[in-house]
């Protein structure tokens, strides 16, 4: 099992300038603050569910970046039908990584549908994204690095992790005014 | 006279390109259709068809961080589908552009139409979001304009409502 929180900070350790990251709600956001204070990081901490069409906009709209959105099975379950239309106007330049603990440990560790019979990666698969796979050992952390950086999108990772609550990280504001305005800065 | 003056749609479309919008979603309504077709034709605007009405709300947020002015077209009960997914334009004030097809208020031949119908100028009041009304015409050009005006330069959320019977009652035949 993967402890996600030193597979996001291995992950972004020596992160690229053409890189802008998204967190959904719950752990991803301070799983991605916890890798330091970076303008080129946006962090939902509410709207579950809008990340993934929020990261399908900013790829249709910075071609010329890449842009990894990383989220939990929880906030991905509540936008499925994202998957498919990510897959019907495709973005070579997304990857989602969904960190997926199989558990909604935010609200208290209560069991998402993955814990029973559901496969995030076949729903990815089935809604048209041709470049999907799951790993479960930290060995493949260079797979996924060039998925981001060198793969042709729309790519989906489903990274099998501990389901563990960890210390929260908040990011620079709570005020969505000065986190957009930060980020869009960057662009 | 009406089937020579200009269509409706022609002036929305005319008002996208003026405000420079490149990005419109939609979930089909009837009362779009031409419009959608409009943007289709243009190489210049990027057209995603959604799986519901809010990841249009998401899409477009997204779609301004990264410096792409976008708009959403929905009918009246994907307002319903889009309240929670307000939050998101509402607390970042991202600039916010939706254009809603009326349903379930004149001439409507569907019952299921009407509730949401009814609740939409509400659900929208009630997530801050600023009403264009358009009942005429020749009135849709500087409404809609005046709507995105709104939404780009003050960093807010506008919808314009279409009525019912500008657009005209979309009529069902059994059998
Ligand atoms: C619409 C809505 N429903 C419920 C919640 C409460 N909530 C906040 S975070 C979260 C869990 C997210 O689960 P997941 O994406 O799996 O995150 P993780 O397990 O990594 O914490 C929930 C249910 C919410 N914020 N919004
Ligand atoms: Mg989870």
């Amino acid at each position: 099992m993967i402890i996600r929180r030193d597979f996001v900070n291995k992950l972004l350790e020596d992160r690229k300038d053409n890189l802008r990251v998204v967190s959904g709600i719950g752990t991803s956001t301070w799983d991605l603050m916890s890798t330091g204070d970076e303008k080129n990081n946006f962090g939902f901490i509410g709207a579950m569910g809008q990340a993934l069409p929020f990261a399908l906009g900013l790829s249709i709209s910075q071609p010329d970046k890449k842009i990894l959105l990383i989220t939990g099975d929880g906030d991905t379950l509540m936008s499925l039908g994202s998957l498919a239309t990510i897959a019907n106007h495709p973005v070579s330049n997304l990857t989602v990584i969904v960190l997926d603990n199989e558990s909604y440990v935010e609200t208290g560790s209560q069991p998402t549908a993955t814990a029973g019979k559901t496969n995030l990666e076949l729903i990815a698969k089935g809604s048209g994204i041709e470049n999907t796979y799951t790993i479960f050992e930290r060995t493949d952390d260079y797979k996924v690095l060039k998925t981001i950086y060198e793969e042709d999108g729309p790519s989906l990772v489903v990274v099998k992790c501990k389901a563990e609550s960890t210390p929260l990280i908040f990011p620079h504001s709570f005020d969505g005014v000065t986190a957009i305005n930060r980020f869009k800065d960057t662009m | 006279m009406e089937k020579f003056s200009k269509d409706w749609r022609n002036d929305i479309y005319d008002v996208f390109k003026n405000i420079g919008i490149s990005l419109v979603s939609h979930i089909p309504d009837a009362g779009h259709t031409p419009l959608i077709d409009l943007c289709e034709k243009d190489n210049n605007i990027d057209v995603v068809t959604l799986t519901t009405e809010e990841e249009g709300v998401g899409l477009s947020c997204g779609a301004w961080a990264g410096g792409k002015k976008s708009a959403l077209l929905m009918q009246s009960s994907g307002v319903g589908n889009c309240i929670n997914a307000l939050a998101l334009p509402n607390i970042c004030r991202i600039p916010f552009l939706t254009i809603v097809s009326m349903r379930g208020e004149w001439g409507e031949f569907i019952p299921w139409q009407v509730p949401m119908g009814l609740g939409t100028p509400k659900v929208l009041e009630a997530m801050d979001v600023k009403i264009f009304r358009v009942d005429y015409k020749d009135e849709v050009g500087d409404t809609v304009n005046a709507a995105a005006n709104f939404a780009f330069n003050t960093r807010k959320s506008a919808a314009v409502l279409l009525s019912q019977k500008m657009i005209g009652a979309k009529q069902f035949k059994n059998g």
